[in-house]
Protein backbone atom coordinates (compact mmCIF):
# COMPACT_ATOMS: atom_id res chain seq x y z
CA UNK A 1 0.00 0.00 0.00
CA UNK A 2 1.74 3.42 -1.03
CA UNK A 3 1.31 6.53 0.59
CA UNK A 4 -1.34 7.72 -2.29
CA UNK A 5 -3.51 4.76 -1.60
CA UNK A 6 -3.52 5.60 2.73
CA UNK A 7 -4.70 9.09 1.95
CA UNK A 8 -7.20 8.31 -0.33
CA UNK A 9 -8.17 5.54 2.66
CA UNK A 10 -7.91 8.27 5.38
CA UNK A 11 -10.07 10.88 3.53
CA UNK A 12 -12.68 8.86 2.72
CA UNK A 13 -13.31 7.43 6.42
CA UNK A 14 -13.13 11.02 7.68
CA UNK A 15 -15.40 12.27 4.95
CA UNK A 16 -18.02 8.64 6.04
CA UNK A 17 -17.29 10.14 9.11
CA UNK A 18 -18.34 13.07 8.83
CA UNK A 19 -21.64 12.40 6.43
CA UNK A 20 -22.69 9.46 9.39
CA UNK A 21 -22.21 12.64 12.24
CA UNK A 22 -23.98 15.02 10.05
CA UNK A 23 -26.86 13.04 9.05
CA UNK A 24 -27.67 11.59 12.57
CA UNK A 25 -27.39 16.01 13.87
CA UNK A 26 -29.82 16.83 10.82
CA UNK A 27 -32.10 14.21 12.51
CA UNK A 28 -31.60 14.86 15.82
CA UNK A 29 -31.08 18.64 16.48
CA UNK A 30 -34.52 20.04 18.07
CA UNK A 31 -34.16 23.27 16.09
CA UNK A 32 -34.69 23.38 12.27
CA UNK A 33 -32.09 25.98 11.86
CA UNK A 34 -29.11 23.91 12.88
CA UNK A 35 -30.52 20.93 10.83
CA UNK A 36 -30.57 23.02 8.44
CA UNK A 37 -26.81 23.99 9.32
CA UNK A 38 -26.05 20.21 9.48
CA UNK A 39 -27.34 19.45 6.26
CA UNK A 40 -24.32 21.91 4.83
CA UNK A 41 -21.62 19.75 6.52
CA UNK A 42 -23.62 16.57 4.86
CA UNK A 43 -23.62 17.84 1.64
CA UNK A 44 -19.48 18.74 1.49
CA UNK A 45 -18.64 15.52 2.89
CA UNK A 46 -21.22 14.01 0.13
CA UNK A 47 -19.25 15.55 -2.38
CA UNK A 48 -15.36 14.26 -1.26
CA UNK A 49 -17.31 10.76 -1.60
CA UNK A 50 -18.19 11.47 -5.11
CA UNK A 51 -14.78 13.20 -5.74
CA UNK A 52 -13.51 10.15 -5.10
CA UNK A 53 -15.55 8.55 -7.22
CA UNK A 54 -14.08 10.89 -10.18
CA UNK A 55 -17.58 12.34 -10.44
CA UNK A 56 -15.94 15.75 -10.49
CA UNK A 57 -18.55 17.42 -12.19
CA UNK A 58 -21.37 16.27 -9.63
CA UNK A 59 -19.66 17.08 -6.71
CA UNK A 60 -19.38 20.78 -8.07
CA UNK A 61 -23.08 20.89 -9.09
CA UNK A 62 -24.16 19.31 -5.32
CA UNK A 63 -22.52 21.91 -3.70
CA UNK A 64 -23.64 25.13 -6.07
CA UNK A 65 -27.51 23.45 -5.83
CA UNK A 66 -27.94 22.21 -2.31
CA UNK A 67 -25.51 24.47 -0.02
CA UNK A 68 -25.68 27.22 -2.63
CA UNK A 69 -29.69 27.03 -3.50
CA UNK A 70 -31.67 24.76 -1.69
CA UNK A 71 -30.52 25.10 2.39
CA UNK A 72 -30.05 28.96 1.72
CA UNK A 73 -33.86 28.34 0.78
CA UNK A 74 -34.56 26.20 4.16
CA UNK A 75 -32.53 28.75 6.39
CA UNK A 76 -35.26 31.64 4.98
CA UNK A 77 -37.96 29.45 5.46
CA UNK A 78 -36.65 28.62 8.91
CA UNK A 79 -35.90 32.31 9.84
CA UNK A 80 -39.71 33.28 8.26
CA UNK A 81 -41.58 30.76 10.56
CA UNK A 82 -38.91 30.86 13.76
CA UNK A 83 -37.22 27.79 14.98
CA UNK A 84 -39.72 25.51 16.75
CA UNK A 85 -38.75 23.01 19.13
CA UNK A 86 -40.06 19.66 18.31
CA UNK A 87 -38.30 16.90 20.38
CA UNK A 88 -40.45 13.49 19.56
CA UNK A 89 -38.25 11.24 22.03
CA UNK A 90 -38.81 14.06 25.07
CA UNK A 91 -40.28 11.82 27.49
CA UNK A 92 -38.46 8.72 27.10
CA UNK A 93 -38.58 6.63 23.77
CA UNK A 94 -42.14 6.09 22.31
CA UNK A 95 -43.72 3.10 20.56
CA UNK A 96 -43.23 5.73 17.10
CA UNK A 97 -39.55 6.04 18.24
CA UNK A 98 -38.81 1.60 18.60
CA UNK A 99 -40.67 1.44 15.44
CA UNK A 100 -38.73 3.80 13.28
CA UNK A 101 -35.36 2.82 14.54
CA UNK A 102 -37.03 -0.85 13.95
CA UNK A 103 -37.82 0.03 10.06
CA UNK A 104 -34.88 2.06 9.53
CA UNK A 105 -33.08 -0.69 10.50
CA UNK A 106 -34.89 -3.56 8.37
CA UNK A 107 -33.90 -1.07 5.50
CA UNK A 108 -30.57 -0.81 5.33
CA UNK A 109 -30.39 -4.66 6.04
CA UNK A 110 -32.76 -5.93 3.16
CA UNK A 111 -30.76 -3.52 0.73
CA UNK A 112 -27.76 -5.21 1.70
CA UNK A 113 -28.78 -8.30 2.23
CA UNK A 114 -30.21 -8.14 -1.71
CA UNK A 115 -27.31 -6.72 -3.19
CA UNK A 116 -24.99 -9.04 -1.76
CA UNK A 117 -27.18 -11.78 -3.15
CA UNK A 118 -27.47 -10.39 -6.83
CA UNK A 119 -24.41 -8.68 -7.16
CA UNK A 120 -22.05 -9.81 -4.46
CA UNK A 121 -19.37 -11.40 -6.50
CA UNK A 122 -19.95 -8.70 -9.41
CA UNK A 123 -18.53 -5.75 -7.02
CA UNK A 124 -14.85 -5.94 -7.11
CA UNK A 125 -13.15 -5.36 -9.82
CA UNK A 126 -14.29 -1.66 -11.59
CA UNK A 127 -13.69 -0.70 -14.94
CA UNK A 128 -11.24 1.19 -16.54
CA UNK A 129 -11.87 4.82 -16.97
CA UNK A 130 -10.75 7.60 -19.24
CA UNK A 131 -9.57 10.97 -17.59
CA UNK A 132 -13.07 12.58 -19.57
CA UNK A 133 -14.91 10.13 -17.30
CA UNK A 134 -17.17 12.86 -15.18
CA UNK A 135 -15.93 15.68 -16.63
CA UNK A 136 -18.47 18.59 -17.93
CA UNK A 137 -17.70 18.00 -21.23
CA UNK A 138 -18.48 14.35 -21.21
CA UNK A 139 -21.83 14.88 -19.08
CA UNK A 140 -22.88 17.77 -21.87
CA UNK A 141 -22.45 15.58 -24.42
CA UNK A 142 -24.31 12.73 -22.96
CA UNK A 143 -27.11 15.08 -22.27
CA UNK A 144 -27.99 16.37 -25.34
CA UNK A 145 -26.94 13.21 -27.36
CA UNK A 146 -28.32 10.40 -25.34
CA UNK A 147 -30.52 11.77 -23.24
CA UNK A 148 -32.33 14.62 -24.54
CA UNK A 149 -35.18 13.80 -23.67
CA UNK A 150 -34.65 13.68 -20.17
CA UNK A 151 -32.96 17.08 -20.46
CA UNK A 152 -35.66 18.67 -21.67
CA UNK A 153 -38.45 17.30 -19.46
CA UNK A 154 -36.46 18.26 -16.20
CA UNK A 155 -36.46 22.22 -17.69
CA UNK A 156 -39.81 21.58 -17.84
CA UNK A 157 -39.94 19.69 -14.45
CA UNK A 158 -38.30 23.10 -12.70
CA UNK A 159 -40.57 25.51 -15.06
CA UNK A 160 -43.75 23.95 -13.31
CA UNK A 161 -41.71 23.84 -9.98
CA UNK A 162 -41.51 27.46 -10.26
CA UNK A 163 -44.59 28.19 -11.24
CA UNK A 164 -46.24 26.02 -8.79
CA UNK A 165 -43.89 27.55 -5.95
CA UNK A 166 -45.05 31.09 -6.67
CA UNK A 167 -48.77 30.15 -6.94
CA UNK A 168 -47.84 28.62 -3.59
CA UNK A 169 -46.39 31.72 -1.85
CA UNK A 170 -48.67 34.17 -3.44
CA UNK A 171 -52.66 33.18 -3.54
CA UNK A 172 -54.20 34.54 -0.98
CA UNK A 173 -55.39 32.23 1.68
CA UNK A 174 -59.61 31.42 1.70
CA UNK A 175 -61.21 30.92 4.83
CA UNK A 176 -60.86 28.12 6.31
CA UNK A 177 -63.80 26.02 8.40
CA UNK A 178 -62.09 22.98 8.43
CA UNK A 179 -61.83 21.22 11.93
CA UNK A 180 -58.65 21.72 14.20
CA UNK A 181 -57.91 25.05 12.66
CA UNK A 182 -58.23 28.66 13.88
CA UNK A 183 -60.59 31.04 12.16
CA UNK A 184 -58.44 32.46 9.25
CA UNK A 185 -59.51 36.80 9.18
CA UNK A 186 -60.80 37.69 5.37
CA UNK A 187 -58.03 39.54 3.63
CA UNK B 1 -8.92 2.56 -8.61
CA UNK B 2 -7.44 3.55 -5.57
CA UNK B 3 -9.10 3.59 -1.87
CA UNK B 4 -12.18 1.48 -0.86
CA UNK B 5 -14.28 -0.40 -3.40
CA UNK B 6 -17.59 -0.28 -4.39
CA UNK B 7 -18.78 -2.13 -1.99
CA UNK B 8 -17.88 0.36 0.74
CA UNK B 9 -19.79 3.04 -1.16
CA UNK B 10 -22.93 1.34 -1.18
CA UNK B 11 -22.91 0.28 2.69
CA UNK B 12 -22.07 4.35 3.40
CA UNK B 13 -25.38 5.04 1.18
CA UNK B 14 -27.67 2.62 2.30
CA UNK B 15 -26.81 3.52 5.86
CA UNK B 16 -27.30 6.95 5.13
CA UNK B 17 -30.63 6.59 3.41
CA UNK B 18 -31.48 4.72 6.83
CA UNK B 19 -30.51 7.66 8.77
CA UNK B 20 -32.77 9.70 6.76
CA UNK B 21 -35.43 7.32 6.62
CA UNK B 22 -35.17 7.12 10.48
CA UNK B 23 -35.67 11.18 10.16
CA UNK B 24 -38.63 10.92 8.39
CA UNK B 25 -40.46 8.54 10.34
CA UNK B 26 -39.55 9.61 13.39
CA UNK B 27 -39.89 13.61 13.45
CA UNK B 28 -43.08 15.73 13.03
CA UNK B 29 -41.83 19.24 12.07
CA UNK B 30 -42.47 19.10 8.25
CA UNK B 31 -39.07 20.83 7.61
CA UNK B 32 -37.01 18.68 9.38
CA UNK B 33 -38.99 15.60 6.87
CA UNK B 34 -38.37 17.74 3.82
CA UNK B 35 -34.40 17.63 5.23
CA UNK B 36 -34.33 14.22 5.69
CA UNK B 37 -36.05 13.59 2.68
CA UNK B 38 -33.31 15.70 1.16
CA UNK B 39 -30.89 13.00 2.72
CA UNK B 40 -32.31 9.89 1.42
CA UNK B 41 -32.13 11.31 -2.57
CA UNK B 42 -28.46 12.44 -1.67
CA UNK B 43 -27.98 8.75 -0.36
CA UNK B 44 -29.56 7.23 -3.86
CA UNK B 45 -27.04 9.79 -5.77
CA UNK B 46 -24.15 8.12 -3.67
CA UNK B 47 -25.63 4.70 -4.89
CA UNK B 48 -26.33 5.57 -8.73
CA UNK B 49 -22.29 7.44 -8.66
CA UNK B 50 -21.05 4.12 -7.19
CA UNK B 51 -22.44 2.32 -9.99
CA UNK B 52 -21.34 4.57 -12.61
CA UNK B 53 -17.84 4.68 -11.47
CA UNK B 54 -17.83 0.58 -11.21
CA UNK B 55 -19.11 0.34 -14.69
CA UNK B 56 -17.82 3.16 -16.34
CA UNK B 57 -20.23 4.50 -17.55
CA UNK B 58 -21.27 8.16 -17.45
CA UNK B 59 -25.16 7.77 -17.51
CA UNK B 60 -25.65 7.21 -13.67
CA UNK B 61 -23.89 11.16 -13.96
CA UNK B 62 -26.81 12.12 -16.01
CA UNK B 63 -29.10 10.27 -13.79
CA UNK B 64 -27.84 11.88 -10.30
CA UNK B 65 -28.06 15.22 -12.16
CA UNK B 66 -31.71 14.36 -13.09
CA UNK B 67 -32.39 13.31 -9.16
CA UNK B 68 -30.80 16.47 -8.29
CA UNK B 69 -33.30 18.76 -10.12
CA UNK B 70 -36.55 16.54 -8.98
CA UNK B 71 -34.74 16.97 -5.27
CA UNK B 72 -34.42 20.95 -5.95
CA UNK B 73 -38.38 21.11 -7.40
CA UNK B 74 -39.55 19.06 -4.32
CA UNK B 75 -37.80 21.78 -2.21
CA UNK B 76 -39.39 24.13 -3.60
CA UNK B 77 -42.98 23.24 -3.28
CA UNK B 78 -42.41 21.65 0.06
CA UNK B 79 -41.30 24.96 1.49
CA UNK B 80 -43.89 26.37 -0.58
CA UNK B 81 -46.53 24.41 1.28
CA UNK B 82 -45.29 24.86 4.38
CA UNK B 83 -44.83 28.76 4.28
CA UNK B 84 -48.84 28.59 3.01
CA UNK B 85 -49.52 26.41 6.05
CA UNK B 86 -48.69 28.57 7.85
CA UNK B 87 -50.25 31.76 6.38
CA UNK B 88 -53.11 29.48 6.84
CA UNK B 89 -52.41 29.13 10.73
CA UNK B 90 -52.48 25.24 10.76
CA UNK B 91 -49.99 23.97 13.22
CA UNK B 92 -46.75 22.77 11.71
CA UNK B 93 -47.03 19.25 13.13
CA UNK B 94 -47.15 16.41 10.55
CA UNK B 95 -49.20 14.24 13.19
CA UNK B 96 -51.65 16.92 12.63
CA UNK B 97 -52.63 17.12 9.07
CA UNK B 98 -55.79 15.29 8.86
CA UNK B 99 -58.17 16.83 6.94
CA UNK B 100 -57.91 14.17 4.45
CA UNK B 101 -58.74 11.65 6.60
CA UNK B 102 -61.99 9.75 5.27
Amino acid sequence: MDAGEILVWLVWIGAATALFASGLAVVLFQNPFYSALSLIVNLASLAVLFLLLSAEFVAAAQVLVYAGAVVVMFLFVTAYLGGRADAPWAGGPTLQSFFAVLAAGAIAVEVVVVIALTAGDRLTDPAEISDAFGSPAEIGRLFISDHLLAFEATSIVLLVAAVGGVILGTTAPRTVRAEGRAEVPER
Amino acid sequence: MMGPGIASYLVVSVVLFSIGAFGVLIRRSPLIVLLALEIMLNAGNLALLAFARHLGDGDGHVFALAVMVVAASEAVIGLGLIVAMSRLRVELDVDKLTTLRG
